[in-house]
């Protein structure tokens, strides 16, 4: 029971750190570290399973988060009718038959004999496919985008609950993570590596450059949430009753409350997922992983179809990726494709996984939370740093700049973090048992 | 039917700035594809080194020209780039001496040595901002045009322009010269040869008394200058920018790839494969085909296979095609 009671230490010295934050700063501050944490913890907990069950090198979460993203606005956001009637099944009918023309083209290279004929059908296969598929979608998303430019020129979503949206998220994630898995899977792991940056930079390009999708770079905003609006509650006199017993003013309260919420629900689906995966992990399934990520060869001498397990690997840690997406953008009420940055969202989850432990849960979650709070209070720490070091120099160019280059100390300490875990302790913090 | 315009459209808006950045690309992938060959991992720090060195590269060219020197018609950047390109070099050799040496001499699994690259790029990304910032730097000087498009419009009488800028050119022959003395480097020299007998069977190498140390050393300086290079070049054609950088790393990655990693051949015609394609592909074709066809059969849409902002998807698009279809490469280099 000895090492239980050092990962307990080790939370709770991370629960400390939020703690700390919370009197020293404020407790907005903290829950706002802690809901991000949470759902950060949460996209550890997906990489982890690709890389700490199996093995899988994807360095393309930023793609898996974003499309998160989107099913958020595609579910939740209102109906806009004109716009869809204007082009929506055009556009709808223009993606199935691109996707058409592509099966078309695989049917047709897998059928025919190999040769120039080969080539030559295919290659006509994909131009007139691309041409049929140009000629629908071009007028219908033209017509989606003219009405209402400047507050929606959109598809817009169904007006679901946004709760909803999280489970969709997860399946969109998973689609693309399939289609991903079924090309790159199997290759040597840094091609599986580069192909998924860029599958994720290609995402984000679609999600900025389509407006008629997610508006786009124009963002979308005021997306619905699961939890009450702060003025409502300021509004409510039993809410303002309550906040007086426990000696708050509203304000505060009404904010730290709408927090709470949110930590609440994320709570409940990073627990569903942790024991979740604990029992996976412990399954036959996980004892079978772990087989085919140490000794690939001798998993498959023993009849183990490890294409197959890496793909499912690969979709079902994706797809957790892409539930925690889907939670971001309910947390901010907007989807903001510029402000997609594989530092922040790739990245990042990786140092939290390697430094929780690849392999452990519990390691991914510790990571997750520890990384996280390093990530927001590196930068306020590194200033106060900075205005300590320069505060004997007298005022100058050189004193601004080296106030000005503690925004660029949170890249610094995640590299350093990395190489020294990785260097010193390669199997993190929570060791894999 | 108007050839000639339509040809010199072609080599405006296609053809010459394909060739200047497909040299840029090519630069970069052999950098990439030579770590690749001797140190036997995708190194994802190269796009920060080519930054980094960037950004050293224009500190020196700030430093000379606020001293007054300038080189003439050319950009001072081309007199600084040796000095970038050795600072360049002291900040990778220390990174290797620190964190790789000890992965090499533990025998770490290539895909750990990928992820150690990934703690590297952090920390080269906010070394280099810290040094130079994220702002957007245009430090071309000297000459902008070798000849402009009203010039050639008045020499030939054509309707269409064709603008060749020095930077364009620069690219060009820099890098046909940094090719040039790199293969000539590993063909004749001896240490370029264990380089390659190092690539080709690490431990016959071994055996017959190369240093590998050596080897690791001269790689990293030579897949560095090159890198610096390549971002110099490429910072002179466009401009300047650290995030730009870290972008580059896909382009150079699929260069690479497609030509075969680790083959130096492979990375300069992957480089121009990927280039040309992304160009082609995301050029607005609508003004050669007008002079090509008749009047009344002018297209009325831009002819843009696809949107600019796509090209990312362009390099992956080919990078996905080649691994399906040859994951060799076109010039037969590492395989699964």
């Amino acid at each position: 029971m000895t090492i239980p009671m050092r990962n307990l230490a080790l939370f709770a010295v991370v629960a400390a750190l939020f703690v700390v934050t919370g009197f020293v700063q404020s407790w907005n501050v903290t829950l706002q570290i802690l809901n991000l944490g949470l759902v950060s913890a949460i996209m550890a907990l997906g990489v982890n399973m690709q890389w700490g069950y199996a093995g899988l090198f994807n360095i393309g979460m930023m793609g898996f988060v974003a499309l998160g993203g989107l099913a958020v606005v595609l579910v939740s956001s209102p109906v806009q009718s004109a716009n869809w009637n204007a082009g929506g099944p055009g556009i709808l009918l223009a993606l199935v038959l691109g996707a058409l023309s592509v099966i078309a083209a695989v049917l047709v290279w897998q059928k025919m004999p190999r040769g120039r004929a080969r080539g030559l059908a295919v290659a006509l296969v994909i131009v007139v496919g691309f041409l049929i598929y140009r000629a629908v979608f071009d007028p219908s998303v033209a017509a989606v985008e003219a009405i209402n430019p400047a507050g929606a020129g959109n598809i817009g979503g169904l007006g679901l609950p946004v709760l909803l949206a999280w489970p969709v998220g997860g399946a969109l994630a998973a689609g693309a993570a399939w289609l991903i898995g079924k090309t790159a899977l199997g290759l040597r792991s840094d091609y599986l590596a580069i192909a998924t940056l860029g599958i994720s930079e290609i995402v984000i390009a679609v999600l900025k450059n389509e407006d008629w999708l997610a508006r786009g770079v124009k963002n979308v905003t005021g997306l619905p949430r699961p939890v009450p609006y702060e003025v409502d509650l300021q509004r409510d006199p039993g809410f303002i009753a309550w906040a007086a017993d426990w000696g708050l003013d509203p304000m505060t309260a009404s904010s730290v409350v709408v927090k709470l919420c949110y930590a609440g629900l994320f709570m409940v689906v990073l627990l569903v997922l942790v024991w979740a995966l604990e029992m996976a992990l412990k399954s036959p399934w996980g004892r079978m992983m772990r087989a085919i990520r140490d000794n690939e060869v001798s998993a498959e001498a023993m009849g183990k179809d490890v294409t197959r397990r890496h793909l499912q690997v690969f979709v079902l840690g994706s797809a957790i990726v892409g539930i925690a997406g889907a939670m971001i953008t309910t947390l901010d009420g907007q989807l903001t494709p510029g402000t997609y940055n594989p530092l922040r969202f790739t990245f990042l989850i990786w140092v939290m996984v390697i430094v929780g432990g690849s392999g452990s849960n519990w390691g991914a979650v510790l990571g997750g939370f520890l990384i996280w709070w390093l990530w927001v209070m590196v930068e306020p720490m590194g200033l106060w740093v900075m205005e300590i070091v320069t505060s004997g120099m007298p005022e100058g160019a050189l004193k601004a700049r080296l106030i000005e280059s503690a925004a660029h100390m949170r890249l610094l300490t995640m590299g350093v973090v990395l190489l020294v875990v990785m260097r010193f302790s390669p199997r993190g913090l929570i060791p894999e048992k | 039917m108007d050839i000639l315009n339509a040809l010199v459209t072609f080599l405006n808006f296609v053809f010459v700035p394909g060739l200047a950045y497909g040299a840029q690309l090519a630069l970069g992938a052999l950098g990439a594809t030579l770590v690749f060959g001797i140190l036997r991992f995708s190194n994802f720090a190269h796009g920060d080194t080519m930054a980094f060195g960037t950004a050293m590269t224009i500190l020196v060219t700030w430093g000379l020209q606020s001293v007054g020197i300038t080189a003439g018609f050319l950009p001072t950047a081309l007199i600084a780039l040796p000095f970038g390109i050795a600072l360049a070099s002291l900040l990778v050799l220390g990174t290797d001496r620190v964190v790789y040496r000890y992965y090499r001499k533990v025998k770490a699994p290539s895909v750990w040595l990928v992820m150690v690259s990934l703690g590297v790029m952090f920390i080269m990304n906010g070394v280099t901002r810290f040094v130079i910032g994220v702002d957007e730097i245009n430090f071309a000087d000297g000459v902008r045009f070798v000849i402009t498009a009203g010039e050639f419009r008045t020499m030939t009488g054509l309707q269409e322009g064709l603008a060749i800028r020095s930077t364009q050119v620069i690219t060009v022959v820099t890098a046909a010269a940094a090719v040039a003395a790199l293969f000539w480097f590993l063909g004749y020299t001896r240490t370029g040869k264990s380089m390659r007998a190092f690539s080709d069977n690490e431990d016959l190498a071994l055996l017959s008394g190369i240093n590998p140390e050596k080897v690791v050393m001269v790689t990293w300086i030579i897949a560095t200058a090159l890198a610096t290079t390549a971002g110099v070049l490429y910072g002179l054609d466009k401009s300047f920018k650290a995030f730009t950088y870290f972008q580059l790393l896909l382009p150079i990655f699929a260069a690479a790839v497609v030509g075969g990693l680790g083959s130096p051949l492979g990375a300069i015609a992957g480089g121009f494969v990927i280039a040309f394609s992304e160009v082609t592909v995301t050029y607005a074709w609508k003004k050669v085909l007008t002079y090509l066809v008749p009047a009344d059969m002018a297209p009325d849409t831009l002819v843009q296979l696809m949107g600019t902002d796509y090209k990312f998807a362009v390099s992956f698009a080919i990078l996905v095609i080649v691994l399906l279809f040859k994951p060799t490469g076109l010039f037969k280099g590492a395989s699964s």
